[in-house]
């Protein structure tokens, strides 16, 4: 079958809603709409559509239209991940507009149409995403009742609204009016300035409470229009041409030689050069596969970067640039006057994103805009990136996202979109490029390697009397392996070699009432290093690691439970607030730690942390079990908590708990970037080892529900936490402590060996 | 070229190829536009290119056109939101999904697998997807899905 052929995508027209209405929707009035030719949505957006974003900020419009069927589309700027924001976006839009949940959708992000909210990153859709959503649909309704009670002839005040029909108080429906035939498509043209009142949360009815996600049923049935799938007609297949495995940051991969005699026998296969990048392209995708893997290319990569064992010996002798990140107190002199230190180096991975989806992305150059269809987790810096690599106006290009696979941060999404973009401008047809497992995972802006130093005080009452963390890394990337390549340019690092990511002071001691404390951190530059970006939960799985074995070590040292040693150091009621519904529903016995371990092959521990990222409360038990003669850990229950704030959908935040918990125990025991002078080696699932089903253990999610505080993110707080709890349960199996993570069979078995010999 | 004759969700297709090697998952993605089955790694190791051919869970990335004889199921050929299949029910019913890439390839083991097994346990279940991978770490909600579309049928 010819390309040409086939069915426009359900989704090209931009039109793809989230929602369960259409599926809702067979009966109802939208019928009228549908024989006409296009849902009244569709008119509306596709007017939306006809020029560059971002729309006005301030504006009713931009962020919401009411339909003539008594239906609204809202346009939020956070995207669509797996993580259900979708879905608590338009619990929030529907609970100050008064409609319901099945009167509501939301469309995929477009810089066309929807509105600059900045990346959908570090947990912040609900805690920065909705408040300019909740007061844009306050100021909606506050005009609909205007216009209910001119046509109603009565005065606003006197109105109630549900499900958008608009009634007068205690007439029981006699008059009554719908939000879509007082607006039916017509645009609001008024602006918010955050004076309409909002509903007290003692009001809400919809937040707070658990909606099914939008997004599910289609997905568990395949017809969830992920951004792997678009196809256009005439379009071609592309794969980008890489060395397997990145060498250091800086200079990238060069092609000395192309040999594009090389792909010949493959029928209408083409190389793609720009600058230093390569890319290859053809009808049929598998033989896209074919060029990409059978082109060959002389390439000139950075320096040997040496091994992922002796990286964290290189970040602590390398010229770093120091920032004093807490100081109070005299650490250092009240350690020696405390009735014990504990103190140790600790070693953290480099672990990269792999994401479960390649990434892909679809760029169209047929049209007034180059239109990429693109699973960034930032459309407007994606189109700001696009233009610089291709030397456009940024109104020249649109980006349209749609979601890929849970990314978990800066994964290769800038480079799938960017190679689609060059591609298709080289060919002047529409490219659809997807990254191959071992392109993503060897080209990963990958969550940066670490290395620590604490030591901490106490007295002999157990109050911690002081406390040092310092700790070592390299900066992270803000440009992306394709651009630099594309420009011939060495790749660029964040505030200029000292670092973007510093040790965050809140993951390490913070949570503690300590007079005495200092943080430090140690910004290496990142050349010659592995590419670094923000992996959810930044290097906060290592700072609790590091952090929250070194408090369990004090707690031991006084003979002390670790809860009750928390529980006395602990400053702060919502630190309280975790820790006391995580060890209730842990149902845990006080003890002292290491001092009830078990004899025989298989024995298990039972562990406790703190950890958040940088906003939000966590709080994990751990139950793990040891095989001392395999080294091989298995962790059998974890209990969470988080406190959030205000929690918009209880369900929403328990499922990503969940996810948070499961993969922290595949980052602590499985996941580890390695390489060597040639460049990394850990390209497939065989060789960067996740967890699977055999091991995955039971999951207790708490949420604090704190309804009368702002809500804050809940996309990765409770996974230092979780790393922690488990490493402390490793002591509590064994009497020995893990210095380094992932801890596989083979750490395990050399730690619990020089156990015996001591 | 090559014409090959599939037997999809229970029609017939005809499809014309370069290489007789080329992966049924591509075929089935482009040329049949059934985007159910996902690339995932290319080397069987993940699952999501899960189909089933005659009863059996399949990878789809490593079956080469010219040897996917028999009948072929897709995730589209086991049930619409509409009308989801007794596993896809299931799914829903315990929101055993984050961002999707991984469902294919749970709900397409798991229908091939409760196929054979009638009361499977937990246990049996983390077996039947142990070459599955999730990223999100959907896995506990998936075995409970498993285990209570076994219990509907």
């Amino acid at each position: 079958m010819d390309d040409a052929m086939l069915p426009p995508d359900r989704a090209a027209d931009g039109a793809a809603t989230l929602s369960r209405r259409g599926l809702l929707k067979g009966g109802g009035a939208m019928i009228v709409g549908f024989a006409l030719g296009a849902p009244t949505g569709a008119l509306a957006q596709a007017a939306r559509g006809a020029k560059a974003g971002p729309p006005d900020h301030q504006a009713v419009d931009t962020w919401l239209a009411i339909h003539a069927d008594n239906t609204a589309t809202v346009y939020t700027g956070k995207c669509e991940l797996g993580q259900g924001n979708q879905t608590g976006l338009l619990q929030v839009a529907a609970e100050e507009l008064d409609m319901g949940m099945h009167q509501v959708s939301t469309i995929r992000l477009d810089t066309n149409i929807t509105p600059d909210q900045q990346a959908t990153s570090s947990s912040s859709s609900i805690h920065r995403g909705a408040p300019a959503l909740r007061a844009a649909a306050a100021r909606a309704r506050m005009e609909l009742l205007a216009r209910a009670g001119v046509h109603l002839g009565v005065q606003p005040g006197s109105l109630e609204v549900r499900d958008g029909v608009v009634s007068v108080r205690g007439e029981n429906g006699f008059r009554k009016v719908t939000y879509g035939q007082l607006l039916g498509d017509k645009p609001f043209n008024v602006k918010y300035d955050g004076t309409a009142p909002v509903k007290a949360p003692s009001d809400y009815r919809l937040v707070g409470h658990r909606p099914a996600r939008v997004d599910i049923p289609d997905k568990v049935a395949g017809k969830y229009t992920l951004v792997q799938h678009h196809r256009v007609p005439g379009m071609l297949h592309g794969r980008v041409v890489l060395p397997r495995g990145q060498r250091g940051f800086g200079v990238g991969a060069k092609p000395v030689s192309v040999d594009e005699a090389s792909i010949a026998h493959i029928k209408g296969a083409k190389v793609i050069r720009k600058g230093d990048f390569v890319g290859v392209v053809a009808e049929r995708e598998w033989d896209a596969v074919k060029a990409a893997a059978a082109l060959k290319v002389v390439w000139r990569q950075g320096e040997p970067l040496g091994d992922h064992n002796s990286v964290h010996a290189r970040l602590r002798k390398d010229k770093t640039v120091d920032t004093v990140i807490a100081n109070v107190g005299d650490p250092l002199g009240m350690m020696q006057k405390a009735a014990f230190v504990r103190g140790s180096s600790y070693q953290c991975p480099y672990q990269s994103h792999a994401p479960f989806a390649p990434n892909c992305a679809l760029a169209d150059p047929t049209g007034e805009q180059l239109v990429i269809k693109s699973p960034t987790q930032d459309v407007y810096s994606s189109r700001k990136q696009v233009a610089e690599v291709l030397g456009l106006p940024e109104q020249k290009v649109r980006i349209q996202f749609f979601e890929g696979s849970g990314t978990f941060g800066r994964s290769c999404y800038e480079d799938a979109t960017q190679a689609a973009a060059i591609m298709a401008t080289e060919t002047g047809k529409p490219v659809r490029v997807q990254f191959m497992r071992w392109d993503e995972l060897g080209w990963d802006n990958y969550g940066p390697a670490h290395a620590a130093e604490v030591r901490a005080g106490v007295n002999a009452e157990g109050d911690i009397v002081a406390y040092e963390y310092d700790g070592w890394q390299h900066g992270w990337t803000v440009t992306s392996t394709v651009s630099d390549s594309a420009r011939t340019k060495a790749g660029v690092e964040r505030a200029n070699g000292s670092g973007s990511i510093t040790v965050n002071p809140i993951s390490t001691g913070s949570m503690y009432k300590i007079a005495n404390r200092r943080v430090t951190s140690h910004g290496a530059p990142m050349v010659n290093y592995l590419r670094g970006a923000a992996l959810r939960s930044p290097l906060d799985l290592s700072f609790a690691f590091a952090s929250e074995q070194t408090i369990d070590e004090l707690a031991v040292a006084v003979k002390m439970d670790p809860v009750a040693f928390r529980r006395r150091n602990i400053g702060d009621e919502r630190w309280l607030g975790v820790l006391d519904a995580a060890v209730k529903a842990a149902d845990w016995k006080p003890k002292v730690m290491g001092s009830q371990a078990e004899s025989g092959d298989v024995v298990r521990g039972r562990g406790v942390a703190l950890g958040t990222h940088h906003v939000s409360y966590g709080a994990a038990v751990a139950e793990i079990e040891v095989n001392r003669k395999t080294g091989v850990i298995v962790t059998k229950k974890l209990y969470g908590a988080m406190d959030c704030g205000l929690t918009v959908n209880p369900a929403l935040v328990e499922n990503q708990m969940v996810g948070q918990m499961i993969q922290s125990v595949s980052r602590v025991l499985k996941e580890e970037v390695t390489f060597d002078d040639n460049g990394v080696t850990s390209l497939d699932w065989s060789t960067y080892q996740v967890l699977r089903f055999a091991e995955h253990p039971e999951v207790t999610p708490v949420v604090v529900q704190r309804i009368n505080e702002p809500s804050t993110g809940a996309g990765e707080e409770v996974m230092g936490a979780t790393a922690a709890a488990i490493a402390n349960a490793f002591f509590d199996a064994t009497g020995v402590r893990m210095r380094q993570f992932p801890m596989t069979p083979e750490r395990v078995l050399k730690a619990l060996e020089g156990q015996q010999r001591t | 070229m090559a014409r090959y004759v599939l037997e999809v969700n229970g029609q017939a297709k005809a499809v014309e190829v370069h290489d007789p090697q080329e992966p049924l998952l591509y075929v089935l993605r482009n040329d049949l536009r059934l985007t159910g089955a996902k690339y995932g790694c290319g080397l069987g190791q993940c699952g999501a290119c899960t189909v089933i051919i005659d009863g059996e869970a399949v990878r789809s990335c490593l079956t080469p056109i010219s040897s996917a004889k028999g009948k072929i199921t897709t995730i589209e050929g086991l049930g619409t939101p509409q009308k989801p299949h007794a596993v896809q029910a299931a799914f829903i019913e315990e929101q055993a999904a984050q961002c999707g890439y991984c469902t294919n390839g749970m709900v397409m083991t798991t229908a091939a697998f409760l196929d054979k097994s009638k009361s499977p346990s937990a246990s049996d279940v983390r077996d039947a997807l142990a070459a599955n991978v999730c990223r999100c770490g959907t896995h506990d909600r998936v075995v409970k899905a498993a285990l209570r579309a076994a219990s509907a049928k």
